[in-house]
């Protein structure tokens, strides 16, 4: 295995407690636990995360772009979701 | 860095449809208007060929930059003169290691492998800024290298936050965050130098006469013989031009030169109330010419030692890899 064959590794850094992991980026390591090692090196070495996530690229499945538009449409025509949408009388408070 | 994951999963429709005409217009026609409204271009989203080719090579040449840019300063890590400054540098030095890393994942998203670009670099095919085939001589030169050098990268590097292909922007906004502290420590260096001995002090100043014009030529030749800028400038990867960078690099550095206590080696450098900038001194683009081309002091010293690291390092990533077969190895005997 040379390093052309190093798989692809996406990392998640979670900042602090109470926050969610975020994508920092990817990088190559041949094994988890090595994409972790390096993950800490590359990502966090000005104490950016008290966790981290190594996830291989190859197992996500990601929605296309082409598909955005048909994809994400059935949000597009329902402003009723929103709160804005409702008129309240003003005055009305805690609502 | 960033969606790597996307580029490499899936391969999109688009893709698969470039060159067929009907498509491709429709999907220029996209990306203009992407451009146009300031939005950001994605590893998956269609994108012209010459764009693509563009990034990959703005991007690789920066990385390799990132990374033969240890060298000079890494030429001081063992005789650094106190602990302190030592472990400063390490840091420093580290630093660029992981910024030519973020840059060789973005580069990555865009359909090329590290593998190749690495082989460019190693076989010259792909350049890295002409600034590192300069000698470090003294201590001093980590001080002028902090202050001078990394200043012009990030003076270069801020508007690249904003560039318009999206992991390019990501790696650059991490990056600048990391640069501030080595611009500082250079700064500060340099200021220890000039308030202390006299020879102190004339090492300082050595050191930033030679390193303040080949800062200037960071930025690239003038705006009327520079071959890309148009286009990348259309295409919004480059937001100024060369001379406006390096214009403001210059106006920015003379008030900090005379808190040094030190000189800028340029005799016609002054303030111009018309233009409300410094004026300064015709640039010496015979030498800068002469260093890309490969006749540098050190040009061949960075290839020869960039070459050895990669060789020698060759048992690390064996290494690497036989223990990730074990494991994998291991875990599947355990799981019988
Ligand atoms: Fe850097
Ligand atoms: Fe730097």
């Amino acid at each position: 295995m040379t390093t052309a064959d190093w798989p692809l590794w996406e990392v998640f850094v979670r900042s602090r407690r109470g926050l969610s992991h975020t994508h920092a980026g990817s990088l190559h390591a041949p094994d988890a636990e090595m994409a972790l090692r390096n993950a800490r090196d590359l990502y966090t070495r000005r104490g950016e995360g008290v966790s981290i996530w190594v996830v291989p690229s190859a197992a996500i499945t990601a929605s296309s772009p082409d598909e955005k538009d048909p994809f994400f449409e059935p949000a597009a025509d329902k402003p009723y979701r929103h709160p804005t949408f409702y008129e309240i009388p003003e005055g009305v408070k805690h609502l | 860095m960033a969606t790597a994951a996307a580029q490499h999963t899936a391969r999109t429709p688009a893709h698969d449809a470039r060159g067929g005409a009907p498509d491709t217009d429709a999907h220029q026609r996209a990306f203009d208007a992407a451009i146009a409204a300031d939005e950001r271009i994605e590893p998956r989203d269609w994108m012209p060929d010459a764009y693509r080719a563009t990034l990959i090579r703005q991007i690789a040449q920066h990385a390799h930059s990132e990374i033969i840019g240890m060298q000079p300063e890494a030429n001081w890590i063992t005789r650094a003169p106190s602990l302190r400054r030592k472990a400063i540098l390490m840091a420093k030095v580290q630093d660029e290691a992981g910024h030519g890393l973020y840059l060789y994942s973005a580069a990555e998203t865009l359909g090329v492998s590290r593998d190749e670009l690495l082989d460019k670099l190693h076989s010259g095919r792909q350049k890295y800024s002409s600034i590192f085939n300069y000698p470090t001589l003294t201590w001093a030169d980590v001080g002028a290298i902090g202050w001078l050098v990394d200043g012009a990268a990030i003076t270069n590097q801020v508007p690249l936050c904003r560039c318009s292909y999206g992991p390019y922007a990501r790696a650059m906004v991490r990056i600048c965050k990391e640069e501030s502290f080595h611009q500082r420590q250079g700064y500060e260096l340099l200021l220890a130098l000039s308030r202390g001995t006299p020879e102190q002090h004339a090492m300082a100043q050595d050191a930033v006469n030679r390193w303040w014009w080949p800062s200037l030529m960071m930025f690239g030749p003038p705006d009327d013989e520079s071959e890309h800028s148009a286009q990348s400038m259309a295409w919004k990867i480059k937001r100024h031009s060369n001379d406006e960078l390096r214009q403001r690099f210059v106006d920015i550095c003379v008030p900090q030169a005379e808190s040094l206590g030190l000189t800028l080696p340029d005799p016609d450098l002054k303030w111009n109330e018309e233009r409300g900038h410094y004026d300064f001194g015709p640039i010496d683009w015979d030498e800068f010419w002469q260093v890309i081309k490969g006749n540098g002091p050190c040009n061949e010293q960075r290839m020869a030692q960039r070459r050895r690291a990669h060789d020698e390092g060759a048992w690390v990533r064996e290494a690497a890899a036989a223990y990730a077969a074990k494991h994998t190895h291991d875990k599947e005997a355990r799981r019988g």
